[in-house]
């Protein structure tokens, strides 16, 4: 962490300073720098180097809530923002749910995720990168004529929290990535693959991993064709059960289950899927993507049971939801940034695997025959996480005799989510930390529909 | 917002270690929105946003920055930032003159002489609470609903060493109300919006009682629906169910950087008869108030219309600036951007199908067996492969010519060229619906349209073998 979030916290606490008797405030104050490089042809497409700030201020008086944010720390603009919170409280309607966190007394358990280094790594050296990614990707394999994005990012994010009913959180992160994506084929039978290298900072950023990965994902996708239809266990790669899993959490949020928006509201202690479905959210693990010692409203994450051998224990929640519900928060309110209010939602989480050792190649093997997925379209206009019904466009490979064989693409796949649940077959022990809220890990799931030809 | 000579003292800064473009793109927001949500008005928002992105193009390389402070200090410090690019070019003096563009002066998006009327938060709560009566008194089933309405207002100004100097006002106004309905076999959605490129002028054009109540309904049909078919059918999309067939299905294969980095699969194909002959698709930034409209686009030029398929032949790509200055020709109107953190991008503004000469209802009555689209979700698509998918959210069984019964929401997926090529009938009723268009990390207001039509065949990924 470096001096600058002590800075922020000194701010944030002299707007909190500013609160009227009989008002709470909380002020969110983020500030960061982000640079990225894209290469094409050998040069660089464009190079962005930004710093951004913002702060995000609610208030609450009576039990209503108002809040304002703005994408600037300009003495000006914070009492502006502040004037325009309390103004917005006046509108709300007044709900004893209401309320920002307090203390609760849950010891924060410290993540390191701050790369000092990143900071020193001179502009030039990130362009290497990236140019090299992008030679790289062009050169893998003859079969790849042409590389459509070959990126290098990084971000450093610093944020601190402060109210007025005792909350003080600070919190600092970095990041980088290589992305790149690659064309493999000719004309119309060309076939795309992404692939990836995340960390904390610059170093350890692996070209060769994020080209290999877009490359063999192309390439294996040549030649494919419309498959069959019918019914199929369906295996998600780890990218894929990401997705997956990001969307099962949205039932699990406290908010949507008080507010009747989800497939699992009133089923606690209930069976929601076969004895080896066992779900956790546990931001304290350092190596998760989505890793944090703080929760948004500032509280200590925690690791919550969700699902345990297929029985329904609980939910997430923020302060107001858990509220609602009768429950104290679970420390998991989540914002997108200074410009978004707190709501409950999960940061990472794992499924307890089958059995230890289990890879791709071992579920595909249990698994025998089926159809791999590694890609999904159409997940946010074909996946409803209220109704539960699920339907996807997806590519990928059928699986014969345990082995990945012949390619296929514009196919659907479809189910609705309660029934995948209690349906999946096998869990991979070859969990992978991708960007995003839930470990990537091998899926297996039976019964599902497959629409082709 | 910022003065002429400030503009060119700081596109001369950007330019100093040579270069071939330079530009200011200035931009003030501020937006407000709220939310009604179980019964109670839950949150009122207010945002504030203000900046300018400067990018400076070398040869074949965009450098890029961004910064809060509209100083002549804070610009001056970004066109250094931006310029970094340039360092290694060969140096070369410009001198940069900003004139106004014959006329254009800054126009608001809105062309009707008045203003947009900014609506205040009282009315806002008034018309949350009224959409929140209208969907609950539609039926008992109805267990929640959450509305939200929102309007912003978007002050951009774009100078660049080209000499142009440009700028527009626009004013955003959308509502929208999502409704939960319980069955016994569970809960089921409904979703309807309304979003204008205007101010509160837009609740003296619409109903938001309509709005709450087809929101309603849709969630109340869909819990007797039956699990929609598995496999190859014909489709009937209604009047304005989305349109978003054509945005996704060639649209997006359509815009120039895709084309010029042989990433979309009608790339040469200008001429060539890639769509039925009752296609004639357009993409068109000025129609009246709708969401994708604006005066001018975020590189400064003006909104036009662009005719991409006339009578199923490829007739033009969607350009921006960069690509069209590397084939020698002009904009158009096409580059759009986020906020002035982004860089802009080739993006589609009113993407519509021009209406044809059927009837709607015969369209139906002369489908034996089919599904109807009333209404769709999103969709997304591969430019590189053309395989694309669409969800429905409001779909009907078509048996003997006649619309039966709801079906439960599922994705649609085929191929743009050879789904394009597949539709056999286009009727005149001809609707635009609002959407919001996502590309590589940025999103855009659209507008999408199309007359009830036909495919002849689609896959349906429902789960009914």
């Amino acid at each position: 962490m470096s001096a600058g979030t002590e800075e922020l916290a000194a701010m944030a606490e002299r707007v909190a300073g500013w609160a009227n008797t009989g008002e709470d405030v909380e002020v969110y104050v983020a500030r960061g720098t982000e640079t990225e490089v894209r290469a094409y042809d050998g040069e660089v497409e464009s190079l962005t180097s930004a710093t951004s700030a913002g702060i995000g201020i609610r208030v609450v008086v009576d039990h209503r809530l108002g809040f304002a944010w703005a994408g600037s720390l300009d003495e000006s603009v914070l009492q502006e923002t502040l004037d325009e919170a309390r103004d917005n409280a006046r509108f709300a309607t007044a709900d004893e749910h209401v309320r920002l966190a307090v203390p609760d007394g849950v010891e924060a358990v410290p993540v390191d995720l701050w790369d000092a280094g990143l900071a020193g790594v001179p502009t030039a050296r990130k362009v290497e990168l990236a140019l090299a990614l992008e030679a790289q990707a062009r050169d893998a394999d003859p079969r790849i004529r042409q590389v459509s994005s070959a990126d290098y990012g990084d971000a450093s994010v610093e944020v601190a929290l402060v109210s007025t009913t005792g909350i003080r959180s600070l919190g600092a992160k970095t990041s980088g990535y290589l992305s790149v994506g690659v064309i493999a084929g000719e004309g119309e039978g060309s076939q795309t693959g992404g692939g990836y290298s995340v960390g904390r900072g610059f170093d350890g950023l692996d070209p060769s991993r994020a080209t290999d990965e877009a490359v063999s994902r192309a390439v294996r996708l040549l030649g494919a064709t419309k498959g069959p239809s019918g019914r199929s266990t369906v295996v998600f790669d780890r990218r894929m059960a990401t997705t997956l899993l990001s969307i099962v959490s949205s039932a699990l949020s406290g908010e949507a289950v008080a507010k009747g928006r989800s497939f699992f509201a009133g089923r606690i202690g209930e069976e929601v899927g076969g004895p080896g479905l066992s779900l956790v959210d546990d931001p304290t693990d350092p190596r998760a993507y989505g890793a944090a010692a703080y929760d948004a409203e500032g509280l200590a994450c925690r690791r919550n049971v969700l699902i345990d051998g297929g029985i329904l224990r609980g939910f997430l929640y923020d302060t107001v939801s858990g509220s609602r519900s009768g429950n104290a928060s679970t420390g998991s309110a989540v914002r997108g940034g200074f410009s978004g209010t707190p709501g409950p939602g999960c940061r990472a989480l794992t499924l307890a695997p089958g059995s230890e050792g289990w890879d791709e190649e071992g579920v595909l093997a249990a698994v025998g025959d089926g159809l791999f997925v590694q890609s999904m379209t159409g997940v946010h206009s074909g996946v409803n996480p209220v109704s539960g019904d699920f339907s996807v466009g997806a590519e990928g490979l059928v699986i014969r005799d345990g082995r990945l064989a012949e390619p296929v693409r514009e196919i659907t796949i479809a189910s609705t989510l309660q029934r995948m649940l209690h349906s999946l077959v096998a869990v991979g022990s070859d969990i992978e930390w991708l960007p995003g809220i839930a470990a990537g890990q091998t899926l297996a799931i039976g019964d599902m529909q497959v629409s082709g030809t | 917002m910022i003065d002429p000579p400030v503009l060119e003292r700081v596109l001369s800064e950007a330019l100093r270690s040579g270069g071939d473009f330079a530009e200011v793109f200035a931009e003030d927001r501020s937006s407000a929105s709220a939310l009604l949500d179980d019964g109670r008005i839950e949150e009122l928002s207010s945002g504030r946003e203000r900046g300018a992105g400067i990018r400076v193009v070398v040869g074949e390389t965009t450098g890029f920055a961004h910064t809060a402070d509209l100083s002549e200090n804070g610009l001056l410090r970004a066109a250094e930032a931006a310029s970094a690019v340039a360092r290694s070019a060969p140096a070369g003096t410009t001198a940069v003159a900003a004139q106004a563009l014959a006329g254009s002066g800054v126009p608001t998006t809105r062309g009707d002489g008045e203003g947009p009327r900014p609506g205040s938060k009282a009315e806002s709560l008034e018309l949350l609470q009224r959409a929140d009566d209208a969907a609950r008194s539609t039926g008992g089933a109805v267990s929640q609903v959450q509305a939200g309405c929102g309007t912003s207002t978007r002050r951009v100004l774009i100078a660049n060493s080209e000499g142009l100097l440009a700028g527009d006002e626009q004013a955003r106004t959308r509502f929208s109300v999502s409704c939960v309905a319980v069955g016994d076999a569970g809960l089921q959605t409904g979703f309807e919006s309304a979003a204008r490129t205007m101010g509160f002028e837009l609740f003296d054009e619409i109903s938001v009682e309509d709005l709450a109540r087809l929101a309603a309904e849709r969630a109340l049909a869909k819990l007797e629906a039956r699990p929609a078919p598995s496999g190859e059918l014909p489709v009937v999309l209604a009047g304005g169910s989305g349109g978003i067939l054509f945005h996704e299905a060639c649209g997006h294969g359509l815009e120039a950087d895709h084309i010029v980095k042989d990433a979309s699969v009608y790339t040469g194909k200008i001429g060539q008869q890639v769509a039925s002959p009752l296609v004639t698709l357009v993409d068109d930034g000025t129609v009246g108030s709708e969401w994708g409209t604006f005066a001018v686009d975020d590189e400064g030029r003006p909104a036009q219309r662009n005719v991409l398929i006339e009578d199923g032949i490829l007739t033009d790509y969607l350009w921006d600036y960069l690509r069209a200055r590397k084939e020698g020709r002009r904009s158009s109107g096409n580059g759009r951007r986020q906020t002035y953190q982004h860089l802009p991008m080739v993006r589609m503004t009113n993407t519509f199908l021009l209406p044809g000469t059927d009837d709607a209802e015969e369209i139906v009555a002369q489908t034996p067996h089919g599904v109807y689209v009333a209404k769709l979700g999103g969709g997304q698509v591969n430019t590189t492969t053309g395989d694309f998918v669409f969800g429905t959210t409001e779909a009907y069984l078509i048996e003997g010519g006649k619309i039966t019964e709801p079906l439960r929401d599922a994705n649609l997926i085929g191929n743009g060229p050879e789904i394009l090529q597949r539709i056999d009938a286009v009727a005149t009723d001809f609707a635009m619906t609002p959407g919001t268009c996502g590309k590589d990390g940025q999103s855009v207001p659209v507008g999408c349209g199309q007359a009830t039509m036909r495919l002849t065949g689609v896959t349906i990924g429902g789960t009914a073998g």
